[in-house]
């Protein structure tokens, strides 16, 4: 029989959002993760930012890893980060990869996605990474209050609060 | 506890936290499902086995959309196996779930089997209570891709769908003794493809042998889908709603609970044993005895009986 004690595993989707269908680098990464004994969930191409936050959110992840190849991530990489705030998500780490020109990097990190590994990064250090920046505490600290349901924390951030009263799982509605 | 309370009011996040701490068999968690299981009996729980590639994803993402139309809410529990050597694992089984992802009324949860045979990770029945307690009203748990023994399914669900393919020949012969006998609904998918037909043929041909029907009361349907565009998945979903509604009425949904919650208490009782055994006796003890045992000084058996007496346990030698 097998310990089942308190065993702690790392948890990372790993999402393509947009409209690139070129995920041979998302994979690559999927499996490094996994044969560095992670739990990786693969959401496959074309996810909407709804769906990498619905995901993010049902799978309970101390780790998002976007890949983005098409140019999009400064109209995409923004509504994730948006939505996650909305969703009350405050606890998990997000990082980005793929083509993210220099110039965009800074912009970027504002919105708190950190990593953006490019073309050659070694898998040890995106490894190394991770496992040094999930928040190892989060699973034993109460959970955040959901923003937008209850109604109470809305105010804390500014710029979010719109279209959102019918609940958390409304915004869904405009995946597609 | 806050936490229980924000999964009976449908809080997402409070759930999808409970199911990791369960997973992770975290010390809270006991007290956490002790409170859900008091809540919780009203889910109709449906378990999808069947070999790997068999569309158990694809069908099961066509069926919860099936669900959604009769407006159900529901709840998927999706197994995906470990590494047995590094303990990583991919999920994949999202990728064909995606299209429901921003629903409010359905919740997709990956596992991963985390050393467990049997098709299942040893917390999935435990994941079930939660999302239980959580009023989904139906809850689908998806199996790692099994062969012929993975039955564990069987203790964790109230209706079994088996899938098979056509053009698997020899391997409904080989089956026909594990997954074959736990299935109250077979599905063969794929039914575009050559050999449908036989295959729902020879289906019917081996429950014309099997000598405990009568006993069961019910005939297994066997219900040909084509998942990648939803054909009979609406008499799919028809024929779950009819075992359910057979269970309820034939009183068996009673006895099938009354053994799961036996081998549940049974199991929890094992493993409140074994970690007291593991506590009162030293590693090192444990290898002095199988050294004895390798050497043949000693047999198995009676090295059993040493330990249980550490535990106050009188077992023949």
């Amino acid at each position: 029989m097998t310990e089942q004690t308190a065993e702690r595993k790392i948890r990372v989707l790993v999402a393509k959002p947009g409209l690139d269908g070129h995920d041979r680098g998302a994979k690559v990464i999927a499996r490094a993760l996994r044969d560095a004994g992670m739990e990786v969930i693969y959401t496959g191409i074309r996810q909407t930012p709804t769906m990498i936050v619905e995901a993010a959110i049902q799978e309970d992840v101390d780790a998002i890893l976007m890949s983005i190849l098409s140019g999009a991530h400064m109209a995409l990489f923004p509504k994730v980060m948006d939505s996650l705030r909305q969703n009350g998500v405050d606890d998990v780490l997000v990082l980005a990869g793929g083509i993210l020109p220099d110039e965009d990097i800074p912009a970027i990190e504002a919105l708190g996605i950190r990593g953006n590994f490019g073309p050659g990064t070694p898998m040890q250090s995106i490894i190394d990474f991770v496992r040094a920046n999930v928040h190892t505490e989060r699973l034993t600290r109460a959970l955040s209050p959901l923003g937008g349901l209850s109604g109470e924390s809305s105010g804390a951030t500014p710029g979010e609060s719109a279209g959102t009263s019918a609940g958390a799982g409304a915004s869904g509605q405009t995946a597609g | 506890m806050e936490i229980v309370d924000r999964v009976l009011a449908g809080d997402r996040r409070a759930l999808a936290r409970v199911v990791t701490l369960i997973e992770n068999g975290a010390p809270e968690a006991r007290a956490i499902l002790a409170a859900l299981h008091l809540r919780g009996g009203h889910a109709h729980i449906v378990g999808f086995t069947g070999s790997p590639g068999a569309g158990k994803s694809t069908l099961v993402t066509q069926l919860v959309r099936e669900l959604r139309r009769r407006e159900q809410r529901v709840g998927v529990v999706a197994v995906d196996p470990s590494s047995p050597f590094t303990g990583g694992a991919i999920l994949g089984d999202r990728i064909r779930m995606q299209e429901l992802a921003g629903d409010p009324n359905v919740f997709i949860r990956s596992m991963a089997s985390r050393g467990s045979l049997g098709g299942l990770a040893a917390s999935t029945r435990d994941v079930v209570r939660a999302l239980d307690a959580a009023s989904y009203d139906t809850i689908v748990i998806e199996t790692v891709g099994a062969g012929q023994a993975e039955v564990e399914i069987v203790r964790a669900a109230q209706s079994v769908v088996v899938v098979t393919v056509p053009g698997m020949g020899d391997d409904i012969q080989a089956i026909k003794a594990g997954i074959l006998e736990i299935a109250d609904i077979f599905v063969v998918n794929k039914a575009d493809r050559p050999g449908a037909d036989q295959t729902a043929a020879e289906l019917r041909m081996l429950m014309s042998l099997d000598t405990h029907r009568a006993e069961r009361q019910w005939k297994p349907p066997i219900i040909k889908t084509i998942a990648a565009n939803g054909e009979g998945v609406p008499a799919l979903a028809d024929a779950l709603a009819n075992h359910q509604r057979f269970l309820a009425e034939s009183g068996q949904l009673a006895s099938r609970r009354g053994q799961q919650a036996r081998s549940e208490i049974l199991a929890l009782l094992n493993q409140a044993l074994l970690d007291r055994l593991r506590a009162a006796v030293a590693p090192a003890e444990w290898d002095q005895l199988v050294e004895e045992v390798i050497a043949r000084r000693t047999d198995p058996y009676s090295a059993a009986a040493i330990l249980a007496r550490r535990v106050g346990l009188n077992v023949e030698g």
